[in-house]
């Protein structure tokens, strides 16, 4: 076994425990990379349909590319997809700073759907070497009925033993792609010929490297254009991936604070 | 392809200075994000201190104002052409349970002590820890010698002190290092400093560690994660732990132990393989629809699990509440699940000097041995065999509270007992009726299984009740040890599985005697419900009765007609029933007989009565 065979086994195997012991069962579709892998890896346990929906935190301000992408996708792919919209800016917690409060929308956003539809498990395709906060989570983490995540008094989970019980009202949040790294995605995407958006592939020597909504997201410089292209210039960079997600540097503990409430 | 990456984790005593030696391995490999050092370079400045390597590390707010590390979290590096994933596990005693939840996953291990303080309770208790779960490789770094002026004396001390102590563990450390993390000394290069230091950089020694292999070569064991339907088809799912499986296979399953073979191997997209290895997350059919659940472990024929419901234990607690015997926890092994009793809390050890403390409970952080049990049978693999399926965790109130190791000596295999009749067999009818038989016995046949401690009055009640029913004219018989052991039984010895077998015959011909028309009189200690329920289930519905002779351990160990006690107080004879093993006394007995508190006669006579009640003819000619 590979690298790749060994990081596909585990997140199956999470995948499958996740269906099994979480119902109902829903599935964050950020319609970025990561989760398109996910998408693709829950095909893959569930031998070609995936058994639960695929949920857009829909802010109305995703680029155009991202909306026509979901349309293909879910066609091709036979996918159960819940429209999420998210509450306006002027709702969400006015002490945070702009662009964190444009990301906590999404926060709120995930709470309604969760509260609407009773999920007791969402699934999500965050990294821990996307950043630092998210690299102290554990793979399915108990969040209380106000969705907020307590990292000081996190539960034990070891021998692929997890905390597959909400706490009471509340809800657990899956992440099958924690051990992942950025380079996994892009040579599992490779590998695996999985379909991503094209804003990923440079044009005009700019491509994005995160995804995330129309005004809070940057393209970075580069004449990556293809996927291979892609995975030789993250072998040579060391810039962080989030670069150019605003929100995560506009103070010392923005990002923290945006996911002790709730944030992905 | 790339190798996966090894996974080494950082453990040691708080303050020693573990996130410092990532911050600066993170450094010297060139992996932190450009910006990085100068971010907190500003912030060290802001913050009116020295540059901290572990502010790298720390990206919580709660641990840079603490200067603690309060989490497992994890760094990606590449060192000396080897990719690593570091694992840093907090020292703080509290946070033990975040240890343990990054240490897991770990390949290899560095153990960090601080030359200046030496080796704390949590540098112990982490090598107590390394031990049980498994981690082998290790390297121990006495770290901060620039403290100590790189004095070779102290180093050498330490060394010699870290050694000792580990190989009371029966660990021997792959190297020990000394080290300034802070200034970069020996870290990725030799320093001028520690120039009496002859051996390699840690750098250097890392890069020799190996990736823990999956168990190809190991049994077979896929435990069932779950059963998808599509299209007619019944799909099993789940990972491989240990050994291969390939179309055509006959697999085992426990605790069910049933039988099928391998149809397909089951995979999309595109064909899927015909057979697949230790870490695989696969899907396969059988040939034969086959009744299974979550929980089922799939091995081959040959190197099976063992079958049983009391097992012993090494564990770690990590419950707030401590562990008390008699307490019921849900046990996760594998994909099962099982409630599990705490039958007996043998030692809690004392991680510092290693001695066994006299404990009735295991307090957070200690770690102990325990018997556990479990009213169902439960497939068992000894974890210095099968790591992966020799281990478990214990659930309290939704939360994982535990972590353990099977251990499985003196544990008796109910396999052979489980497997019940032949069912390839075409039972014969008499052409006696049972009413015929009870018309000429003039009584029903049935069992009376009369069960109870050594000494309980088993055997005297038994030998007089049958005299008296003779007289009478019943037809009576009594199965007791000596009958049994000296010919029937003469094969079987004292360990765990012959006296599960023992039991098992003596069911099946008081069975027979029943269905002869006889009532008979079973007289053995039999301590576990499992073993009477198999009993139970040999004899044709209604003609069980089970009969506890019951006088509690004190008057039993005082009676002691056979000196039996005496000896297992001094050790001559090992599980002994109410000493060194346990007895389970019934949960519905059919009839007490308290032989503690009214004299043998009146015991007697309240058999009589019972027999007399139940076993009599329409015709009543008894």
């Amino acid at each position: 076994m590979d690298r790749l065979d060994d990081l596909e086994a585990q997140s199956i195997f999470i995948l499958r425990e996740a269906e099994n012991r979480l119902t109902p069962l829903g599935m964050l579709w950020s319609i970025g990379k990561d989760s398109n892998v996910l998408l693709w890896l829950a095909r893959k346990a569930f031998f070609g349909r995936v058994p639960f929906p695929v949920i857009l935190l829909d802010t109305g301000n995703e680029f155009p590319e991202v909306y026509a992408f979901r349309d293909r996708i879910i066609k091709e792919w036979g996918l159960s997809y819940i429209d999420a919209p998210c509450p306006p800016v002027e709702e969400t917690d006015p002490s945070l700073p702009p662009k964190a409060r444009a990301a906590a929308r999404k926060t709120l956003g995930l709470k309604r759907i969760i509260a609407a539809r009773g999920f007791r498990g969402v699934m999500l395709g965050i990294r821990r070497d996307e950043q630092a906060v998210r690299g102290k989570e554990r793979v399915m983490s108990p969040r209380d009925a106000a969705g907020g995540w307590d990292f000081r008094h996190q539960p034990a989970e070891f021998w692929d033993q997890y905390n597959a019980e909400p706490p009471p009202g509340g809800h657990i949040r899956v992440h099958p792609l924690l051990a992942w790294t950025e380079l996994d995605v892009w040579r599992y995407i490779e590998r695996e010929g999985i379909p991503v958006v094209p804003l990923y592939f440079s044009r005009e020597g700019k491509r994005f490297r995160s995804l995330g909504e129309k005004d809070i997201t940057f393209p970075i410089d580069s004449t990556a254009a293809s996927v291979g292209e892609i995975i030789a210039e993250l072998e040579a960079s060391r810039e962080p991936e989030r670069a150019g997600r605003a929100m995560d540097h506009e103070s010392e503990d923005a990002f923290e604070r945006l996911r002790a409430q709730g944030y992905m | 392809m790339a190798a996966p990456p090894l996974k080494l984790v950082v453990v040691g005593h708080v303050d020693h200075g573990k996130s410092t030696l990532i911050g600066r391995l993170l450094h010297e490999a060139g992996a932190l994000p450009s910006g990085k050092v100068e971010e907190l370079q500003r912030l060290s400045e802001r913050r009116g201190v020295p540059l901290e390597w572990s502010f790298t590390l720390d990206s919580l707010q709660a641990e840079r104002d603490q200067a603690v590390t309060i989490d497992t979290t994890r760094f990606w590096l590449t060192l000396g052409g080897r990719d690593l994933v570091i694992i840093d596990a907090p020292g703080h005693r509290e946070f033990l349970a975040n240890m343990v939840s990054g240490a897991t996953g770990a390949d290899a291990a560095v153990l960090v002590i601080d030359a200046a303080e030496g080796l704390q309770d949590q540098t112990r208790r982490h090598a107590y820890l390394l031990r049980l779960l498994g981690l082998e490789q290790i390297a121990v770094v006495v770290n901060k010698l620039d403290l100590v002026d790189f004095a070779e004396a102290r180093f050498r001390a330490l060394e010699q002190e870290a050694r000792d102590f580990l190989a009371e563990l029966g660990l021997e450390p792959r190297i020990v290092l000394p080290l300034s993390a802070r200034h970069g000394d020996n870290l990725a290069r030799a320093s001028a400093n520690l120039a009496w230091h002859e051996g390699p950089t840690l750098v250097e020694a890392l890069i020799e560690f190996g990736a823990a292999a999956p168990a190809e070569e190991a049994p077979l064991r896929l435990p069932i994660q779950d059963i998808y339907r599509q299209e007619d088809q019944r799909i099993l799912v789940g990972r491989i732990e240990s050994g291969r499986l390939a179309q055509g296979d006959t697999l085992l399953f426990s605790p069910s132990n049933k039988l099928a073979r391998v149809k397909s191997l089951e995979g999309w997209p595109g064909p899927p393989p015909e057979s697949a290895g230790a870490g695989r997350s696969i899907g396969l059919t059988l040939d034969r629809p086959l009744f299974l659940e979550r929980g089922e472990l799939a091995s081959h024929v040959e190197n099976a699990p063992m079958l049983a419901n009391r097992f012993g234990a090494s564990l770690f607690w990590l419950g707030v509440e401590p562990m008390v015997e008699e307490r019921e926890y849900r046990l996760r092994l594998g994909t099962a699940e099982a409630l599990v009793t705490v039958e007996r809390i043998e030692r809690v050890i004392d991680t510092d000097s290693l001695a066994p403390l006299a404990a009735d409970e295991v307090q957070r952080d200690q770690i102990a041995e325990v018997v556990l049990r479990s009213p169902a049978q439960l497939a068992l693999d000894d974890h210095a065999r099968l790591p992966r399926s020799g281990r478990f965790v214990l659930r309290d109130k939704g939360i994982t509270v535990g972590g353990g190791l099977v251990l499985l000596r003196g544990v008796a295999d109910q396999r052979r007992a489980a497997t019940g009749r032949a069912d390839n067999l075409t039972l014969v009818s008499h052409k006696v009726t049972q009413d015929a038989r009870a018309a000429r016995f003039g009584h029903k046949g049935g069992v009376m299984w009369l069960t109870g401690l050594s000494g309980a009055g088993k055997s005297t009640l038994a030998m007089a009740v049958e005299q008296h029913l003779f007289r009478k004219g019943y037809a009576v018989y009594v199965l007791d040890g000596d009958n049994v052991r000296s010919g029937l039984n003469a094969n079987l010895g004292f360990s765990p599985e012959d006296r599960v077998e023992n039991i098992r015959r003596v069911g099946e011909v008081a069975a027979l005697f029943a269905d002869a028309g006889f009532l008979c009189i079973t007289a053995f200690i039999s301590p576990y419900r499992a073993d009477r329920a198999r009993a139970r289930a040999a004899t044709p519905p209604g003609r069980f009765h089970e009969v506890y002779v019951s006088a509690d351990l004190a008057i039993c160990e005082a009676r002691d007609p056979k000196g039996l006690y005496r000896r297992a107080r001094a050790g001559e004879i090992g599980e002994f029933t109410g000493i060194s093993a346990p007895y389970e006394p019934p949960l519905a007995p059919s009839l007490v007989v308290d032989t503690a508190r009214q004299p043998v006669e009146a015991c007697i006579e309240q058999i009589l009565g019972y027999v007399a009640q139940h076993f009599a003819t329409e015709s009543g000619a008894a």
